[in-house]
């Protein structure tokens, strides 16, 4: 399951990376003869409303919705590792102290907050790393920052297992400082649930990137993502069910795809496997 | 007759317990509760007692793993309680321990050689990486492994070499005094006479110190030349493993040795009963801790005083009013 997901998801990365090169329609190229065209040889998937080719339109998208979900979770399975494994290895009042902010987190209205930063900050980043960068840097650091607290609990929960172990204390007996503990010990045999996290975040990343196109707060109109393809498709569903399925479609390979080389990959890094 | 290697007087280790939402400390587990007891160069002292009289605790508040309440430790001339954190390091390089459970005391993400070799990158033995594997191939075959083990993970092991892994890691830092807590107890018999024999054979070619924690009698009597009886977080009796088993002078140490099993059905013998269970340690009894479960027990004395560990014969202690 896993290694056909893996092929699945490498052959969507090259389509996106590449398929540009040879699909050559421009993405914006109007052609009002051919609106809401069905699938045929000229527009394997079709066009939308205005004419511009799908196909186009998904290869350009998808290297952006992609980017974009695994930059995400870079950023959330980063500060939550970061902060779980201080969390768990310092017990006492930093533990609370992070504990706090996580619950904090947790219970702030996410998508208002996400609304208001990116409202606020647009403007500046986009005149510091133009439209397309600060956009992308902005939704990234802000799904991130919204998706980091089931990771840092989770790690912190394996931390406070994991460092009561015989071998963690053998490890200690030896003399081994604390950082070699957390990096040697403790911090390889918590990774697991993480990684499977990790790959949800991926998918969550995906489409919370899409909410925030269809409410105009993500990349603007011009520049098409899946989410924003789906959004954009959804008012013609009933005379063009095309245009929203390959987008759909899209996203759900790639989750679903993401979330089986998760799970392989946990079971791939336990050395406790059955040879 | 010269200083002992490991001299531990007035141990304590109390955990506390915390109450509910708004209470603070309400109580605290008496684990250990003041005990005395040394081990000479070379000796292996073993340290005996049921589930949950801190045998374990004793061992680790030894090396620091658990930091003690109050107490004394004198190791080598050296005062382990009052140690900085380098300096506990340097500790740890003459004082090991060996764990129970051979299948939690390894990581299962590091290689053999990782593990028995972490040691030495630790405390920077080897200078080399050619004399590093070289010393890992060494400590392999010395507890009888073999040195293509090294780039194997722990679950391609059973138990038995498992547990010998474990004993390599600890020979690593060639260490003056180990700790073996209830290194035996998860093997099977057969196995367990194969590792007790290469602890044997270790403490001959090294010259270690043990001090072995342990449960099962028969083990301890075969290993041991001084034992002690920990009862409820204090040494009930401490004497030579010969003497013990032959003429035990507490009245917990009768009991516990008439439970053990003789390999011969026709022998009948007066097997000394205990009736109730180990008392909570959160409140122990007060005056001897055993009193409660005792036969001879007289009130009020032995409800108000706790008897003092005292010599009663020649290196045989005992701790009641009336033995």
């Amino acid at each position: 399951m896993a290694v056909a997901s893996i092929g699945i998801l490498t052959l969507l990365t090259a389509a996106v990376l590449f398929g540009p090169l040879i699909w050559r329609i421009p993405i914006n190229e109007i052609d009002f003869t051919a609106r809401l065209a069905h699938p045929s040889w000229d527009h394997p998937f079709g066009t939308d409303d205005l004419g511009q080719d799908l196909l186009a339109r998904m290869l350009y998208g998808g290297r952006i919705s992609l980017a974009v979900g695994f930059a995400a979770m870079a950023v959330a399975i980063i500060v939550g590792v970061l902060i779980g494994a201080i969390s768990g290895i310092s017990r006492g009042s930093v533990d609370a102290a992070l504990m706090w902010i996580t619950d904090l987190f947790l219970a702030l209205p996410q998508l208002p907050l996400l609304l208001l930063v990116i409202y606020l900050f647009r403007d500046f980043l986009k005149n510091w790393v133009g439209p397309e960068g600060g956009v992308f840097i902005l939704i990234v650091l802000v799904i991130g920052a919204f998706r980091w607290m089931p990771v840092a609990r989770l790690v912190r929960a394996q931390f406070l297992s994991l460092r009561e172990k015989e071998f963690v204390e053998a490890a200690r007996a030896l003399g081994a400082t604390t950082p070699r503990l957390v990096i040697r010990h403790i911090l390889p045999n918590s990774l697991g649930p993480v990684i499977v996290a990790g790959t949800i975040d991926v998918a969550a990343a995906i489409i919370a990137e899409s909410t925030l196109s269809f409410l105009g707060l993500g990349f603007p109109p011009d520049i098409p993502t899946w989410g924003r393809l789906l959004f954009d498709a959804k008012d013609y569903l009933d005379i063009a069910p095309h245009w929203a399925l390959f987008a759909g479609a899209a996203i759900f390979l790639t989750v679903l795809t993401i979330n089986f080389i998760g799970d392989g990959l946990r079971d791939a890094l336990d050395p406790r496997r059955v040879m | 007759m010269s200083e002992p290697l490991l001299k531990v007087a007035k141990l304590t280790k109390e955990f506390p317990l915390k109450g509910g939402l708004f209470s603070g400390q309400t109580a605290s587990v008496h684990a250990v509760d003041g005990v005395d007891f040394h081990v000479d160069r070379g000796e292996t002292l073993g340290l005996v007692g049921e589930s949950g009289c801190g045998k374990s605790t004793t061992g680790r508040c030894v090396l620091r793993l658990i930091e003690p309440s109050s107490g004394e430790i004198h190791f080598d001339g050296k005062d382990v309680r009052s140690l900085k954190a380098d300096d506990l390091r340097i500790l740890r390089r003459d004082i090991q321990i060996i764990f129970q459970d051979p299948y939690a005391s390894l990581n299962p993400r590091m290689n053999v050689g990782a593990i028995v070799g972490e040691a030495l990158i630790i405390h920077q033995l080897t200078k080399t990486k050619q004399q590093f594997e070289e010393r890992v191939v060494d400590l392999l075959e010395t507890v009888g492994l073999r040195a293509d083990h090294m780039s194997r993970y722990p679950n391609e092991f059973s138990g038995g070499q498992r547990q010998r892994i474990g004993i390599a890691r600890a020979l690593a830092v060639e260490p003056k005094l180990i700790i073996c807590d209830e290194p035996v107890s998860a093997l099977d018999v057969s196995i367990q006479a194969q590792v007790i024999n290469l602890l044997e054979d270790l403490q001959e070619k090294f010259g270690l110190a043990y001090l072995f924690i342990a449960h099962d009698l028969a083990v301890v009597e075969h290993i041991s030349k001084r034992i002690a009886v920990m009862y409820l977080g204090r040494i009930v009796e401490m004497a030579s493993a010969h003497e013990l088993y032959a003429s035990p002078r507490h009245p917990y140490t009768e009991a516990l040795l008439s439970a053990v099993p003789i390999p011969d059905p026709k022998v009948k013998r007066q097997r000394v009963r205990l009736s109730g269970e180990v008392p909570n340690p959160i409140s122990p009894p007060t005056g001897c801790h055993f009193h409660t479960r005792c036969p001879i027990a007289q009130f009020p004395l032995c409800k108000s005083e706790a008897p003092p560990l005292k010599q009663s014969a020649d290196g045989h202690w005992v701790a009641c009013h009336f033995r």
